[in-house]
């Protein structure tokens, strides 16, 4: 296992990029989501003040 | 027959309906393709042997280049599409893409970067691939700076497009000059970024990450073009109905 | 449209926009100054070592060509775009990219080739050889059209943008790499006494295909900033 973690002794250039490549793409998901509920209910917000 | 599909698929409840059906099944199969493809690259594949266990960078490198170029002519075509016959959702799709193909361009190149300097000493090298990324990137930007700087959406979209497709023929001659360049300054040495000598088992993993990260970028896209899309479409009524069904 | 009336469009065009910049010919030289005072900053930055100044020359002189280019790239179209003379042309029942090219041509005439006759001194500046001189003049008679031309695109882009400035020169840059690179390429290998038809070759098809390629993205772009 300490020899998995250990990359030969390229542990920090491999586990950096594994690293930086999954905040990226995670980044990538939840922002559109936070996107798509905020959208949502900001719409609801002015179709409810436009049926007043 | 595939016109009456593209008219049905490019209807927007009927892409937003579809999407969001989509996307449970692709998250499943992004994550079976991932789990499969890290283990393959992390665990199964023997280590290399010129370059040991740094060569397993490879696995995200690699794919996150492909991307980065098969975006871009997604990105090009679409807009090709909804310049020529004035479709919303091919509009939504092209502009959708770009941060997500300039994302991956940055990622070819940060590790690309962490990849040459256990080897080669430098954070940086001029090779022409990561100098192609490079400029890949500002490609990108480009396309991202341009979109915002028009404040209507569809004159936006026609620019952009545009653009995209200047680029798109641009990139293969690019590439082309700035292999010739690298070439000049390189010498006998080997070429930085040659691809190991590939094993099967090396290979398999990397293949398994591209299809994963193409799932992904289906993934992203959908998420986006909902949100581009429920942004355009305020005030009609199948977004109406949604709202009220919420 | 006869050919006729076509060439007399193009030409009328051409000879309109010269016209208008000799009025304010003062402005012409903005680009040119510029020109060489980048190319000055050079020797003040690396400083004076002749070998050295002899060696990143042909890029000195090629980027800063390229900058300068970039400077009055915007002029093709905004005082158009401004004056209404624009959607005039758009309007015209010549093929808008007829007049495109008219008016690239004119932008060339009026910094591609005041550029070309100042670099010579400026390569006499970094002690560059006669012959190498004459390919750094090749180079700039064959690339400075195709800055121009594919210039043409990215302003006709922006052109309706109020700060269009910087995003042009984003735009554009990387699509001048491969002039760049076979340019001071062609003259590198000159000044090493090695062959550059290769590279010199390459730059001819790069024109022939800006001519033939750059007028139709350029009259698309225009149409869709006058929308």
């Amino acid at each position: 296992m300490s020899d998995f973690l250990h990359m030969g002794g390229y542990a920090f250039y491999v586990w950096t990029s594994y690293g930086i490549a999954f905040v990226v793409m995670l980044i990538g998901i939840i922002k559109p989501l936070l996107v798509h509920k905020q959208q949502l209910r900001g719409l609801k917000l002015k179709r409810q003040r436009g049926q007043r | 027959m595939i016109m009456r599909f593209l008219h049905k698929f490019s209807s927007p409840p009927y892409f937003y309906s579809i999407s969001g059906r989509l996307l449970p099944w692709l998250t499943a199969l992004f994550l079976a393709l991932l789990a499969y493809g890290l283990y393959g690259g992390l665990v199964t594949a023997p280590a290399d042997y010129q370059q040991g266990d740094s060569f397993r960078i490879i696995y995200v490198h690699v794919p996150a280049a492909w991307m980065s170029m098969f975006i871009y002519v997604v990105m090009a075509v679409s807009g090709a599409i909804g310049l020529i016959w004035r479709i919303k959702l091919a509009e939504i799709v092209s502009i959708s893409s770009a941060p997500i193909g300039a994302s991956f361009t940055l990622l070819a190149l940060i590790t690309g970067s962490l990849w040459g300097k256990p080897m080669w000493g430098t954070w940086w090298v001029w090779d022409a691939r990561l100098t192609s990324e490079l400029i890949l990137l500002f490609l990108y930007l480009g396309v991202i700076g341009l979109y915002s700087a028009i404040e209507d959406n569809r004159t936006a979209s026609r620019a952009v497009a545009i653009l995209a497709l200047v680029g798109v023929v641009n990139i293969p001659i690019i590439h082309y000059s700035v292999e010739w360049w690298s070439s000049l300054h390189q010498g006998p040495t080997v070429t930085k970024f040659a691809k190991p000598s590939i094993h099967i088992d090396m290979l398999i993993p990397l293949l398994v990450m591209a299809g994963a990260f193409k799932v992904y970028y289906a993934i992203a896209l959908l998420l986006r073009c909902r949100n581009e899309l429920v942004q355009r479409e305020q005030g009609s009524r199948w977004l109406d109905e949604i709202l009220e069904n919420k | 449209m006869s050919a006729d009336s076509l060439s007399n469009a193009f030409l009328s065009v051409v000879r309109r926009d010269l016209l208008l910049a000799y009025r304010h010919r003062a402005e012409l030289i903005n680009p040119l100054a510029f020109f060489v005072m980048v190319v000055t900053m050079f020797p003040l930055a690396v400083g004076a070592d002749v070998e050295l100044l002899r060696r990143i020359a042909p890029g000195v002189i090629w980027v800063a060509a390229l900058l300068a280019s970039l400077l009055s790239m915007d002029a093709i179209f905004r005082s158009d775009f401004e004056d209404g003379s624009l959607e005039l042309m758009v309007m015209t029942p010549h093929p808008l990219s007829v007049l495109v090219l008219a008016k690239v041509t004119a932008h060339w005439l009026l910094s591609g080739v005041p550029l070309l006759l100042v670099s010579p001194l400026l390569a006499v500046m970094f002690d560059i050889e006669s012959d190498v001189i004459s390919v750094l003049l090749i180079t700039l008679l064959l690339g400075t059209p195709v800055l121009s031309l594919i210039g043409a695109i990215a302003v006709a882009l922006t052109v309706g943008l109020r700060k269009g400035g910087v995003l042009l020169a984003i735009l554009v840059l990387p699509l001048y790499v491969p002039v760049l690179i076979f340019a001071s390429g062609a003259v590198d290998a000159a000044a090493s006494g090695l062959p550059v038809s290769g590279q010199l070759y390459m730059m001819s098809a790069m024109l022939f295909l800006a001519i033939t390629l750059t007028p139709w993205p350029t009259a698309a772009a225009l149409k869709m900033s006058l929308s």
